[in-house]
């Protein structure tokens, strides 16, 4: 570094990300391979209860062994992933269309609609996060649904200040003054010029944020205010598993496994998203 | 004075945050399901009796009535009655926001040296060797769960070790630090990565800086460049950091403490939930929400004074 003579804030080439995000793939496309599949891999059924087996640590017959009333842990863990799955899909898509949409309209039009928007977004973002979805899900009932509102009512703010930014330096671009000019109505102009410039971001945005959606998902289940038993969802599975963690810990480790992966895939890609953003590449 | 300007304008949002804060803690509890009324009278309550506590709490009232009189409380000082232990919620949060605090500021100084010293390790070559294992050990990190890391750590080194309690807040400094040292270590764990990455950010900034350049073409060496000129300037976004720490580890500390049992506002929190005492939950919210903001207005008010260049 002694010679160069600006430090790039530069990332690491092509070749190096490339790799990563090839790996950040297989691990999401297996994990929804093993979801789909669930049905026809898992040896057991998920809930079936079998009290002459219970607490049996992993063996030939049971991988991941079985939890306090006998249930295959594997079966579970495959059968929760579904669950989770889904959970980070659902939990991300309401926010991030309801985001981008105010986003658009709050910094391509301003005045009143950004006043408000901003204002939201400061209150917003006052209350800690997870404070918030936590008090809007035990007001509202414990449940996958309430959770996934309280996401969207607390997270799309994130979204819209993301594209709004973007929208207003894409505002004044010479080829939106252009189709301006041309006479093209403003929803055209949202629509086909400043949402394809915008998106970018927002996708790489949107794909970190479902590590902290499925992180959010699982700890609410463990704390009894997401998915609810005898369903099964890792961040459930783990909360049944932490009473008997000293004589089974096989119940717990393997659903927090589960999540690390499937996070670590959205994680990784998210990341990999972002650098070629960084370095003007549209995704 | 442009500092004082400042000060006053800061202090004219805080007024308007402060007010929409109180807004949507009165509209949460108004979302619960049934009727506030009937919560409060008990399950077997008379009709008799539930209307007469509607009145006596004025729930009768309509809505913007109802709010003046929520924030009159606040303003007094009173942010509620506790259902279930039929006490002020400001008494609640006295009793239990101890451990909590205890355990920021144990995780603060936990988390704060591995921080700063892996940032200066990855800004220092970005994209090198070093860099990149540290960007890539933080985005693992960051995908733990931390009550899974949290019973999985109290299994092995609490259980199977025997070196440190699992549960509990102990007696005494001492025993405050060692009851709280798993829970500590799990929030920061998970906080380590969020923060060396914005700092990492932070420095490399100051690496394209244009100070930076006039540095080294006054013939500075690249040592001198990095310790005398951009580490100071990485103070800032240090102190900026902790503002952003605050809503992470109040969050952060809402789960380890379940996972952990210490009897503070994350347990105090999540048992009210469980519970249904709804003007528990609007009190924490409100304390937590304030709590951020007063930080986050004390580290920009902070960054300002420190630096003159700084108007926001």
């Amino acid at each position: 570094m002694a010679d160069t003579p600006a430090p790039a804030i530069a990332a690491p080439s092509v070749r190096t990300v490339t790799p990563v995000m090839l790996v950040a793939l297989s691990i999401l496309g297996g994990w929804l391979v093993l979801a789909l599949a669930a049905p026809v891999i898992a040896p057991y059924d998920p809930d079936a209860i079998d009290i002459l087996n219970m607490l049996s640590p992993p063996s030939a017959a049971h991988w991941f062994g079985t939890d306090q009333v006998g249930r295959d842990v594997f079966s579970r863990v495959l059968f929760a992933s579904r669950v989770d799955l889904l959970l980070c899909v659902a939990g991300v898509l309401p926010p991030l269309v309801i985001g981008t949409t105010i986003g658009l309209l709050s910094g391509y039009f301003g005045g009143l609609v950004d006043t408000v928007f901003m204002r939201i977004y400061d209150l917003t973002v006052a209350f800690p996060f997870f404070v918030l979805v936590l008090a809007i899900v035990g007001v509202l009932g414990p449940g996958l649904l309430n959770f996934i509102l309280a996401l969207t009512l607390v997270g799309w703010v994130s979204y819209a200040r993301l594209v709004r930014a973007q929208v207003l330096t894409i505002r004044e671009s010479e080829y939106i003054q252009a189709a301006r000019c041309l006479g093209y109505p403003p929803a055209a102009i949202l629509a086909h010029h400043v949402l394809p410039n915008a998106i970018g971001p927002v996708i790489a945005y949107a794909v970190s944020d479902a590590v902290l959606v499925m992180l959010a998902g699982a700890s609410f289940g463990f704390l009894g205010m997401g998915a609810q038993p005898p369903l099964a969802e890792w961040g459930v599975m783990i909360a049944d598993g932490q009473a008997f963690v000293q004589q089974a810990w096989w119940i717990c480790l393997f659903p927090g496994l589960a999540a690390i992966s499937l996070g670590l895939g959205f994680a990784l890609l998210g990341d990999g998203l972002g650098q070629l953003q960084r370095r003007g590449v549209t995704a | 004075m442009p500092l004082l300007q400042l000060l006053v304008r800061r202090l004219l949002q805080l007024i308007g945050v402060l007010a929409g804060i109180s807004l949507v803690t009165f509209l949460l509890v108004h979302m619960a399901p049934g009727d506030p009324a009937r919560l409060l009278a008990g399950e077997r309550a008379s009709a008799e009796t539930v209307a007469a506590i509607r009145s006596q709490y004025g729930l009768d009232l309509p809505l913007w009535r109802q709010f003046l009189t929520y924030l009159a409380n606040l303003l007094s000082g009173d942010i509620g009655l506790s259902l279930r232990f039929q006490r002020p919620v400001i008494q609640l949060i006295e009793q239990f926001m101890w451990p909590t605090l205890f355990l920021t500021a144990y995780v603060l100084c936990l988390a704060i040296p591995p921080t700063v010293a892996l940032a200066i390790l990855g800004a220092r070559r970005p994209g090198g060797i070093a860099d990149q294992i540290i960007r890539l050990v933080g985005i693992a990190g960051l995908t733990i769960p931390v009550f899974w890391l949290g019973i999985m750590m109290s299994r092995f080194f609490g259980v199977s070790l025997g070196w440190f309690p699992v549960s509990g807040y102990g007696v005494g400094f001492t025993g405050h630090l060692h009851h709280l040292f798993l829970p500590a270590v799990s929030t920061a764990i998970w906080l380590v990565p969020v923060l060396t990455q914005s700092l990492r950010a932070a420095l490399i900034e100051k690496t394209a800086a244009d100070f930076v350049t006039a540095a080294r073409a006054q013939g500075a060496t690249e040592r001198q460049i990095f310790w005398q000129t951009m580490l100071p300037n990485a103070v800032l976004p240090t102190l900026n950091l902790l503002g952003v720490m605050v809503a992470f580890m109040i969050g952060g500390a809402v789960i380890v403490e379940t996972v952990y049992a210490v009897p503070g506002l994350g347990t105090l929190m999540v048992n009210a939930l469980l519970g249904r005492d709804y003007y528990v939950v609007q009190g924490l919210t409100l304390v937590f929400a304030v709590s951020t903001v007063l930080i986050t207005l004390t580290v920009d008010l902070l960054t300002a004074f420190i630096d003159p260049r700084v108007r926001l």
